[in-house]
C-alpha cells in the first residue's frame, strides 16, 4: 500500500465517520458539523489525487469547495439560529410541525 | 523478489509517515505521563472545602457563569467574517502567481473584487454591520 | 487562456441572470421599502431577457467553450428557457401571495434570481467542477427562500430540513466527484472513463454512485425523497411551486449532464440502477399521495411519482423524451399551485386541506377549471401535455427493452388517477363549506394561471412544436 492509497482510505474514513453522524446525531448543530466532515474528507482526497495524477485541477477544486462549505455554514447557522430562537432547541427530534 | 520489492516500497512509503507517527507516541506518552504525575503527586482525598473546589484554587474568583449567552449580534459578525475572510483563497494563489498571470489576472481579480464589494455594500446598507440598532430592512 | 466570445455565448444566459442578480442587489437598495413589488417586475423583466436569449440561441450548434468545462447544445439552451420562464412565472405568482403573508422583500427576488443563475450553469456542466457549483449555486439561496417566512415555525423547520438533507447531499456529491476524479485524474465528463483501464475501475464505480446518490437527493428520487413532504409543505407556497418545478429540471438537467451527456461508453453499468430507482420512485410516490389529506403535501408525493416517470426517460436514454416529459410536468404543476396561491384568507393563513376546496368549482369556475386541468393533466389524459409526455418516456423504455418499466409505469398512473381525480371530485361535487375563504383577487397570478393551462394544452396538441427545440438530446462530443 502506498501513500496515496494510505490517504485515500483515511478520506473514505473521515467520509464514512461524517456520514454515520449525519445519521445518529439528533442535534441539528452537530448533524450540521458532520457535514463538514464529509466536505473536508473530499478535499482530503482531492489533493491526494492531484499528487497522484501531478495536476493542479484536484487542488483548485479544494478551493471551490471551502468556498462551498464557507456559503453552507454561512446560511445554515443563520437558519439554526432562526429556528432556535423561535423554538428553543435544535434538536431535529423536536421538529415534528410538518409530518403525515 | 517481487515480493520483497512491494515490501520495500510500502516501506518507503510508510518512511513519510514517520514523523506523523513519532508525534503521535510522544503526545500518547505525555499525556499519560502527566496523568501519572498527578496520580503521584496529588492529594489523595476529595476537597473538604470551598475553597479547594473553586476553578482557580489560590487564584482570581470566578466572575459570573460561564455558560453565558452571547448576543446573536456575535454570530452574524462570526459568519460576514467567515465569508469576507474566504476571498483570501482565492486572492492567495493570484498573488503567488501574479507575474504569470499580468493584467489578464488583474482584471480578472478586479470583477471578483468588485463582485464582493457590492455584496459588502448591500450588508452595510442593510444595517448588518450596526452594532446597536435592529435591522432596517 | 484568454476568454473569447464564444466561450461568452456559450453560457449567455448565465451571465445575463448571474450579472443581472447582482444589479437587482443594488437596484433593491434604492427602492423604498414600500415600493418593494419595483423589485419583484425588475427581477420578471431580467429572467424574460434571459429567457429570450437562450430562445435566441436554440438554433446554434453544439459547441464547447472554457477549455471545454462547458458546452452548449440545443437542449441546454431549451432548459435554459424553460427554467427562466418558470422563474417568470413563480414571480407573477408571488405578487399578491408574498405581499398578503408579509414575505414581498426585495432578496426573495434576489435569492430567486441568484437560484436560476444556478440552474443555468448546471444546463451546460461539462465538467464535474462546474457541475458542482452549479447545484451549489441554485441550491444555497432556495435553502433560505424555504425559511423566508420567519418567525412561522413551519417555514423555518422546512427550510432547515431542506438545508440538512442538502448539505448532506452534497457531502455525497462532492465525495463522488472526488473518487471520479481519483480514477480517472480528470474533471471533464467527456474524457473521464475514457482514461486507459479506467472505465471497470471499482474507485470509479463507487465515484459514479455516489454522484447519483446525491443528484438522487436533489431531483427527490426514492429512496432519498425522505425531505421533499416536510420541506413542500412548510415552505411559502410560491417558493414550494419554484422548487417543485424549476429545481427538479435542474436536477434532472444535472443527470443528464452526468449520464447522457458525459460518461461515454458507460450506459451498461448505470442503467440497471437507475431503472431500479424510477421503479421504486414511481410506486412509493404514487402510494404515498394516496393518503393525503393536504394539498400541498400531496402535490409533493405527486412530485416524487413524476421524478420517478422522468427517470424512466433517463434509464431509457433518451434525452429528448425527459426533457419533454419535464416541460409538460412543470407547467402542469404550476398551474395547479396558482390555485393553491389564490386560496387563502386574508390573514395570510393559507387552506391546504383538501376540505377547503370543496364547492370551489362552483364558486368560482375559472379557478376551479384551472385545478381540474392540471389534475387531468397530471394523471395523463390527453388532449393535456401529461398524456404525450408519459407516451414518449413509455415508449422510450419499450424501444430500450425496459417493458416492465413501461408496464409499471402505465400501472402506477392509473392508480395516480385516484387521488387526482379525488381533487376535482371535492371541487366540483361536494357542496361548499361557509368556511371556505374566497380567494382573492390578483391580475399577475390569473396571468400566470393562464399561461400555465394554456402550455398544458398547446403542447399537449401539437408536441412537434417542443421536439424541434429540444433538438436531438445531449451528444457526447467524443466520438
Amino acid at each position: 500500500m502506498d501513500a496515496t492509497s494510505f490517504v485515500t482510505f483515511l478520506s473514505a474514513a473521515l467520509f464514512v465517520i461524517g456520514a454515520l453522524g449525519v445519521l445518529l446525531r439528533r442535534s441539528a448543530l452537530l448533524i450540521f458539523m458532520s457535514v463538514e466532515l464529509m466536505l473536508n474528507a473530499a478535499n482530503l482526497a482531492f489533493v491526494t489525487f492531484a499528487h497522484r495524477w501531478g495536476q493542479l485541477d484536484g487542488q483548485v477544486t479544494v478551493f471551490f469547495i471551502m468556498t462551498i462549505a464557507a456559503a453552507e455554514v454561512a446560511v445554515g447557522l443563520a437558519l439554526i439560529v432562526t429556528i432556535f430562537r423561535t423554538k428553543r432547541s435544535t434538536s431535529v427530534d423536536e421538529l415534528a410541525q410538518l409530518r403525515g | 523478489m517481487q515480493l520483497a520489492s512491494s515490501k520495500l516500497r510500502w516501506f518507503l512509503a510508510m518512511a513519510d509517515f514517520v514523523p506523523v507517527f513519532i508525534l503521535v507516541l510522544l503526545s500518547t506518552g505525555l499525556a499519560l505521563l502527566v496523568l501519572l504525575i498527578s496520580v503521584l503527586f496529588g492529594p489523595r482525598r476529595r476537597a473538604q472545602n470551598a475553597t479547594k473546589l473553586m476553578p482557580y484554587e489560590s487564584g482570581m474568583r470566578p466572575i459570573g457563569v460561564a455558560q453565558r449567552r452571547l448576543p446573536v449580534r456575535f454570530y452574524l459578525i462570526a459568519v460576514l467574517f467567515i465569508l469576507f475572510d474566504i476571498e483570501v483563497v482565492f486572492f492567495y494563489p493570484w498573488a503567488a502567481a501574479f507575474r504569470a498571470l499580468g493584467w489578464y489576472g488583474f482584471a480578472n481579480m478586479l470583477i471578483f473584487a468588485a463582485l464582493l464589494l457590492v455584496g459588502y455594500v448591500w450588508l452595510w446598507r442593510k444595517g448588518a454591520l450596526e452594532w446597536e440598532s435592529v435591522d432596517k430592512s | 487562456m484568454m476568454i473569447n466570445s464564444t466561450d461568452v455565448v456559450a453560457v449567455l444566459p448565465f451571465i445575463s441572470v448571474a450579472l443581472g442578480s447582482v444589479g437587482l442587489l443594488i437596484a433593491d437598495l434604492l427602492i423604498p421599502a414600500e415600493r418593494r413589488h419595483v423589485t419583484a417586475w425588475l427581477a420578471a423583466a431580467l429572467l424574460l431577457t434571459a429567457a429570450v436569449i437562450a430562445l435566441s440561441l436554440l438554433g446554434s450548434p453544439t459547441f464547447e467553450a472554457f477549455g471545454g468545462m462547458v458546452i452548449s447544445d440545443p437542449t441546454a439552451f431549451f432548459l435554459d428557457t424553460l427554467i427562466c420562464t418558470i422563474g417568470l412565472v413563480t414571480i407573477l405568482l408571488t405578487l399578491r401571495y408574498n405581499q398578503v403573508r408579509g414575505i414581498l422583500r426585495g432578496e426573495f427576488y434576489i435569492l430567486l434570481a441568484l437560484s436560476i443563475s444556478g440552474m443555468t450553469l448546471v444546463t451546460h456542466a461539462n465538467n464535474l467542477l462546474i457541475l458542482l457549483l452549479g447545484i451549489e449555486l441554485l441550491s444555497i439561496p432556495l435553502y433560505v427562500l424555504c425559511g423566508i417566512a420567519r418567525p412561522r415555525l413551519e417555514s423555518e423547520e422546512s427550510a432547515l430540513k431542506y438545508f440538512l438533507t442538502g448539505a448532506f447531499a452534497s457531502g455525497f456529491l462532492v465525495y463522488g466527484i472526488a473518487l471520479t476524479y481519483g480514477a480517472s485524474g480528470t474533471l471533464s465528463l467527456q474524457t473521464a472513463p475514457a482514461a486507459p483501464n479506467v472505465s471497470g475501475d471499482p474507485l470509479l464505480l463507487i465515484g459514479i454512485g455516489l454522484i447519483l446518490v446525491g443528484l438522487g437527493f436533489k431531483v427527490a428520487a426514492v429512496p432519498f425523497h425522505l425531505w421533499a413532504p416536510d420541506t413542500y409543505e412548510g415552505a411559502p407556497t410560491t417558493v414550494t411551486a419554484f422548487m417543485a418545478t424549476a429545481t427538479k429540471v435542474a436536477g434532472f438537467a444535472a443527470l443528464l449532464r452526468v449520464l447522457h451527456g458525459g460518461l461515454p461508453g458507460m450506459e451498461s453499468t448505470w442503467q440497471p440502477l437507475v431503472a431500479i430507482i424510477a421503479a421504486a420512485t414511481m410506486i412509493v410516490g404514487n402510494l404515498a399521495a394516496l393518503a393525503q389529506q393536504n394539498l400541498k403535501r400531496m402535490l409533493a408525493y405527486s412530485s416524487i411519482a413524476h421524478a420517478g416517470y422522468a427517470l424512466v426517460g433517463v434509464a431509457a436514454h433518451d434525452t429528448t423524451s425527459v426533457v419533454f416529459y419535464l416541460t409538460g410536468y412543470a407547467f402542469t404543476t404550476l398551474a395547479a399551485f396558482a390555485v393553491i396561491t389564490a386560496i387563502g384568507s386574508s390573514e395570510g393563513e393559507e387552506m391546504q386541506f383538501l376540505e377547503a376546496y370543496s364547492g370551489l368549482g362552483r364558486q368560482k369556475p375559472l379557478l376551479g377549471a384551472v385545478l381540474a386541468i392540471a389534475m387531468f393533466s397530471l394523471i395523463g389524459i390527453p388532449p393535456t401535455v401529461g398524456f404525450i409526455g408519459k407516451y414518449f418516456v413509455f415508449q422510450a423504455a419499450v424501444a430500450k427493452g425496459l417493458v416492465w418499466l413501461a408496464v409499471l409505469g402505465v400501472l402506477t398512473s392509473a392508480m395516480a388517477a385516484y387521488y387526482y381525480l379525488r381533487v376535482v371530485m371535492v371541487a366540483f361535487i361536494r357542496e361548499g363549506s361557509a368556511a371556505a375563504p374566497l380567494p382573492t383577487p390578483s391580475a399577475p397570478r390569473n396571468l400566470a394561471a393562464a399561461i400555465s393551462v394554456a402550455a398544458v394544452f398547446v403542447l399537449g396538441v401539437v408536441p412537434a412544436l417542443l421536439l424541434s427545440m429540444i433538438g436531438n438530446g445531449m451528444l457526447s462530443t467524443t466520438p
